[in-house]
């Protein structure tokens, strides 16, 4: 039961992210919602490698019969954060502009294409 | 001649390479006048081109190939891992490899006069190139983490370059809503990584098809990747990205994100074939896709009858016509069977499905990116994208106008033209399946029919107008993009039994036969 308390606390970030893409009206607070969603599936990759008792993947210092984490997915969640870096410049950015054409943040603003 | 092979082996992985090399130089070279970077770009263009061009040749007769990154690794205790990711490169992918070759090519050459008078032209290069290897990647690879990192590559570029005009609220708004989505699909994309890692402890798409079992966690991460790609391609109901995107885009970025829509296309029926293969519900699942395509179809040609916006206009056709294709492989999908050795087929009507479905990728490509060149050029001489304040352009640009038409007629599905072919082979199998779907296909394509003359009607015809005295054609770059498509759109429609048997077919036989991707990925890799 204890070694699931990450699985909940990844749904549960997930699930806070994703409401705060969807309801807050603020972008910048959209930004942060994806921000807690990325960390919610870095921390599900790093916890499916986890397992008791293991020392950190490195072979050429390892003792003997010592069992150790995956290392896959921490290589993978490095990859994620470098992207997550670049994706969240750029959405900055965007919320830069935006302000700068609106003089406001407020996604009730930014209507001007529909339909 | 050793040259010549040795440069096939590798082939694969110089088309992400050199596209991805050349965006890093360019803004280095941009420094040296923009003379010397245009010219940079189009060699890359054509280089990168020719060599899609000579590997899916040699594919094609060959057979398919796999390209290894990394070895296997021995650890100081003795036992060997394999570490390595790596490129399939069977006919399918080619299919679609070639299609963005294309596509990448013909949309540099009309950038290059097309924002000739705008600032930022090193920016919308590097970016244009950085999307093209996302592509080619997001095409080639047969990892599932390497699958996310050019998802991602291809959304961040593509999002920028989206909002290019930066001075325009509107544009950045599109790239945001753009931007966004993409993210949250590429984490979720992202998740259902995790959770077949954490099943099957591989990344490999054939390791995971070979051993999946169709389990709960599968099935969750089947209706995230479905989800997240029919997003991707502009499917109804999570379309209403898709004419904002293309719409704010400059012309020839609209191209390339159609190039991007079928290779999200491509992924989707990759993961639908290889990665789950039989072991779906294919009942269920085909119903799905089906629905999606038939909403598709239905919401975009409505839409499309009331816009006041050229672009948008198009966005919405595009839609329309991504649900053709989601129709035809639903119901390639649901005849999806297996011989007593265990081999995938298509049955019967299923199969030429299927193969109108994947010969309409190419030729829906073709003909919304000429519709959208076509409204580039308008966009180009007039100043503006609004139908209401258009007319009688005929006159100051025949030529143009002749290429919308050819455009125009060719999406409704008229003959001599390319998408003829691909709707009959769609509307005569998929009758067998349920009639109902192809009275709603051909009724769509009427109406799109009475859009696209509507849209002529108010863009092109009627007595010239005093505001458009100084409009002449567009230089011959531009021209010379939208001549090329218009000759493949004519050039398919007169021989569209060549393109299917010696183009289409071997792509479809390669994408539906599971046992032969995984044996090849096995061997090959090995």
């Amino acid at each position: 039961m204890l070694l699931n308390i990450p699985f909940i606390v990844v749904i549960l970030l997930i699930g806070i992210g994703l409401l705060a893409v969807l309801y807050k009206k603020n972008i910048i607070k959209m930004i942060i919602g994806i921000q807690i969603m990325e960390t919610g599936v870095n921390l599900f990759l790093i916890t499916l490698g986890y397992k008791e008792d293991s020392i950190a993947p490195i072979f050429t210092s390892a003792p003997e019969k010592k069992s150790m984490v995956f290392p896959t997915v921490q290589a993978l969640t490095l990859t994620s954060i470098v992207i997550g870096v670049a994706t969240t410049a750029l959405m900055l950015s965007f919320a830069m502009l935006i302000y700068k054409h609106n003089k406001s943040l407020s996604t009730d603003k930014m209507r001007r294409l529909r339909g | 001649m050793m040259y010549w092979d040795k440069f096939l082996t590798h082939a694969p992985a110089l088309l992400v390479a050199v596209p991805l090399f050349a965006a890093f130089l360019t803004p280095i070279l941009s420094k040296f006048g923009s003379r010397l970077r245009n010219g940079w770009i189009l060699i890359i263009a054509v280089v990168t081109e020719l060599m899609v061009i000579a590997l899916t040749y040699h594919v094609y007769v060959e057979g398919g190939m796999v390209y290894v990154f990394g070895d296997t690794v021995t650890l100081p205790s003795g036992s060997s891992v394999p570490v390595r990711i790596i490129f399939n490169v069977d006919a399918m992918s080619m299919f679609m490899v070639f299609i963005s070759g294309t596509l990448f090519l013909l949309g540099v050459l009309y950038s290059l006069s097309f924002i000739e008078d705008e600032s930022g032209k090193d920016k919308f290069f590097t970016l244009m190139l950085l999307l093209a290897a996302g592509m080619f990647g997001l095409e080639l690879t047969g990892d599932l983490f390497n699958l996310f990192v050019f998802f991602e590559i291809l959304s961040i570029a593509s999002a920028a370059l989206v909002a290019y005009r930066i001075d325009r609220a509107e544009s950045i708004e599109a790239g945001f809503k753009y931007m966004t989505l993409s993210v949250m699909a590429g984490l979720f994309l992202l998740f259902s990584v995790g959770i077949f890692y954490g099943q099957y402890d591989a990344l490999n798409i054939a390791t995971i098809a070979e051993k999946i079992e169709y389990n709960l966690l599968d099935k969750v991460a089947l209706v995230i990747l479905i989800t997240i790609f029919a997003m991707k391609c502009g499917s109804v109901p999570m379309h209403f990205w898709k004419p904002d995107a293309y719409g704010e885009a400059p012309a020839p970025i609209s191209l390339l994100l159609i190039a991007s829509g079928q290779a999200s296309l491509y992924a989707l029926f990759r993961v639908s074939f290889t990665l789950y293969g039989l072991s779906l519900d294919t009942e269920a699942v085909s119903w799905v896709i089906i629905f999606l395509g038939v909403a598709s179809m239905f919401v975009g040609v409505t839409m499309a009858l009331v816009q006041k916006d050229i672009k948008r206009f198009i966005a919405y056709l595009a839609i329309s016509q991504t649900g053709y294709m989601l129709m035809a492989v639903g119901v390639g999908i649901a005849s999806l069977q297996e011989t007593a050795t265990g081999v995938q087929f298509l049955n019967g009507y299923g199969y030429t499905a299927a193969k109108g479905g994947i010969f309409h990728i190419l030729n829906d490509a073709i003909t919304i990116g000429l519709l959208f060149l076509v409204a580039g050029a308008i966009y180009y001489r007039t100043g503006t994208t609004d139908l209401n304040k258009m007319g009688g352009l005929a006159h100051r640009m025949p030529l143009t106008s002749a290429f919308f038409l050819i455009g125009g007629l060719a999406l409704t599905g008229l003959p001599p033209f390319n998408s003829f072919s691909s709707k009959l082979l769609i509307f005569e199998s998929v009758y067998n399946y349920n009639p109902l779907l192809t009275i709603i296909g051909l009724v769509m394509s009427i109406l799109t029919l009475a859009a696209v003359v509507k849209i002529f009607h108010s863009a092109f015809l009627g007595p010239p107008m005093k505001r458009f005295r100084d409009v002449k054609e567009v230089p011959p770059a531009m021209l010379l993009a939208m001549s090329v498509l218009v000759i493949l759109i004519i050039g398919i429609g007169l021989f569209p039994n060549m393109v299917v048997d010696r183009f289409v077919e071997p792509a479809l036989d390669s994408l539906v036969d599971k046992l032969e991707y995984i044996r090849r990925i096995k061997t090959g890799g090995a």
